[in-house]
């Protein structure tokens, strides 16, 4: 009887640790859902953070840039060089001395991430030709973009790991974003 | 000639009210003499999916300047007919439509769609449409509301001036319950969703937000989303600025840090004021009736009616002012106030004929309270009618003495 308790202790005992450690990691409750295959989980990632975990193998420079900034047709609604086209204007009319946020609406000025131009343009551009860009030709037109506003050396070669690192005019000039909880006012004092 | 005739058949009907109670007999004639309506032939498609009567004709209207759809099919800004709405669920039909940029609706095979979850979790997963109507769901009424929906002097009805919000009631599954499912790895602080469409719009948002009360929204108004809302799935995000509630929804992933993408960046302030007020939406209430462009045929009693709502939750309290704000009065709610969701409010005014101000001002869960514009220019120092994020500032109708309503802010 004895040894019968202490048995079943064990076991409650060790099916506890068991549940613990399986909770840690939370097992599925439904059991619904497919796992997806690494080549899916690549192919559909296109979100690219700051540290770039995320970027291609490849590599370009501006001048490859420039030349596809032309054939890609991004010229015809940009403007030849970036600027008076009908969609929005890619090259700042100021120079890096003026604030970035009154340079305008810029992106390869105002993000705060050189990735953040890379990402748009891959999942973006052309329009009507969204997702066929190749990454090198992403990498050409991005180190184009900012070669044009003086961001980086025309001469720059831009891949998964230059890309991370260049530091754009914004700096960390803005503001913090908002730290959002659940059923809290937008802004503390603001009584609206 | 049909007005003259139509104040014969009330004639005759009234007429024939107070006699009913005398003698049935002498009601009659009458009766006979009143012409019956004509008819709407059925057929096949009016069966299958019904229409509205073709008396009624309020429609949504291109916002903002850009015609929509466009020569080439592109769809822009499309404005609710807040002015003709009734309860608080807007028509699918007649809901607003905003786009990332112009883009044309895709068309998509929800045999075909996936939504993978995936980042910091245990066990990325793929979910069909079919697996999530499987799973434990939920049907809430939620507004959505276009961080563009800004009222200005040159707006000349309240579809102008606000019709870049609506109501619908969403049915889907909680984000909280998908992300469970994968199992949250690594204290994830935000999260990115993305759609489907040729743009690919990605949002970074609080992982919070993800927990708390996000669906992921197959339903909408009792058959599925329609295309202009993002069917098959759109991420349905309460109280959030209307971009956040992301279209055609393909994949959400937990990390780390602000992903900055094209939609995060656009959202970067310079002030830290302005930024606060960049993902909830202000307590926000308007009349509806009567409206700018609207015009009452004559002193006498009317029902003022309108909208309010809040991202803070559910609307606690709406006040209306008939005098330009000198006095208030509580408003009555039409049914139970939902969190984050239209609120319809009335209240009785008996108009007399002289030249006023309409005025609401609504108060939500967490005791925030609609401002007016001075109070807003007061607080962040700012000229007068400027308006730091979603504007959310009373608005004031003007009635002149002929009965014609004009924007207060004109």
């Amino acid at each position: 009887m004895g040894t019968h308790r202490f048995v079943s202790c064990l076991l409650l005992y060790g099916g506890l640790l068991l549940g613990a450690s399986v909770l840690a990691q939370s097992p599925p409750r439904y059991g619904v859902g497919r796992t997806p295959t690494a080549e899916e989980l690549r192919a559909l990632d296109i979100s690219i953070g700051p540290d770039g975990a995320e970027l291609p193998p490849g590599r370009g420079t501006a001048k490859e840039g420039a030349q596809l900034f032309t054939s890609k047709g991004c010229a015809a609604c940009h403007g030849a060089n970036g600027t008076g086209g009908r969609a929005p204007e890619l090259k700042s009319k100021d120079g890096p001395g003026v604030d970035t946020w009154e340079r305008g609406r810029i992106l390869p000025v105002r993000a705060p991430f050189a990735t953040t131009v890379w990402d748009y343009i891959n999942r973006a551009m052309p329009l009507g030709r969204e997702g066929t860009l190749t990454p090198n030709e992403v990498y050409s037109l991005t180190a184009f973009l900012l070669s044009i506003n003086e961001v980086i050396p025309e001469d720059q070669v831009l891949d998964d790991q230059s890309l991370p690192k260049v530091k754009m005019p914004i700096g960390n000039n803005y503001a913090s974003l908002p730290d959002w909880k659940p059923n809290t006012r937008r802004l503390r004092g603001y009584p609206y | 000639m049909g007005s003259r005739r139509r104040d014969r058949r009330e004639l005759l009907k009234s007429g024939a009210a107070m006699v009913g109670g005398l003698t049935f007999g002498a009601v009659m004639p009458a009766m006979g003499q009143t012409p019956s309506p004509t008819f709407i032939r059925g057929n096949k498609d009016q069966i299958a999916y019904g229409d509205r009567s073709h008396f009624v004709t309020s429609v949504r209207i291109p916002h903002g300047g850009r015609p929509s759809p466009d020569p080439f099919g592109l769809v822009f800004h499309v404005a609710t007919p807040l002015q003709d709405s009734v309860g608080v669920i807007t028509p699918s039909s007649l809901h607003y439509v905003a786009t990332t940029r112009g883009s044309f609706i895709p068309d998509i095979d929800p045999r075909e769609h996936r939504l993978m979850i995936h980042g910091m979790v245990d066990r990325p997963l793929t979910f069909t449409i079919e697996d999530l109507k499987r799973l434990p769901s939920v049907t809430r009424l939620h507004f959505i509301e276009c961080a563009g929906n800004r009222s200005t002097p040159r707006a000349k009805t309240i579809q102008e001036s606000h019709g870049m919000t609506s109501c619908a009631e969403w049915t889907g599954v909680l984000l909280s319950t998908l992300l469970k499912e994968c199992g949250v790895k690594g204290g994830p602080s935000w999260f990115v969703a993305e759609g489907a469409e040729e743009v690919k719009g990605a949002s970074s948002m609080p992982f919070a937000k993800a927990m708390d009360d996000v669906i992921v929204a197959y339903g909408m108004n009792g058959e599925a989303v329609r295309p202009q809302q993002g069917f098959p799935l759109r991420l349905m995000v309460p109280g959030f600025e209307g971009i956040f509630s992301t279209k055609y929804l393909r994949r959400v992933k937990l990390v780390d840090r602000y992903y900055m993408n094209y939609n995060d960046y656009g959202h970067l302030q310079d002030d830290a004021k302005n930024a606060a007020l960049g993902y909830q939406v202000g307590p926000k209430s308007v009349i509806t009736f009567p409206s700018a462009g609207q015009q009452l045929p004559g002193k006498g009693f009317y029902e003022i009616s309108g909208l309010a709502w809040s991202g803070g939750g559910a609307i606690r309290r709406v006040e209306v002012s008939t005098d330009d704000g000198k006095h208030w009065m509580d408003a009555e709610f039409k049914g139970t106030p939902q969190r984050k969701a239209h609120t319809r409010f009335g209240c009785p005014w008996n108009w007399d004929g002289k030249e006023t101000v309409l005025l609401s001002r609504c108060t939500d869960e967490l005791g925030q309270v609609q401002p007016t514009r001075a109070q807003v220019a007061k607080f962040f120092n700012v000229p007068l009618g400027e308006v730091p994020g979603l504007d959310n500032t009373i608005q004031p109708w003007r009635i002149a003495s002929d009965g014609s309503v004009q924007n207060g802010h004109a």
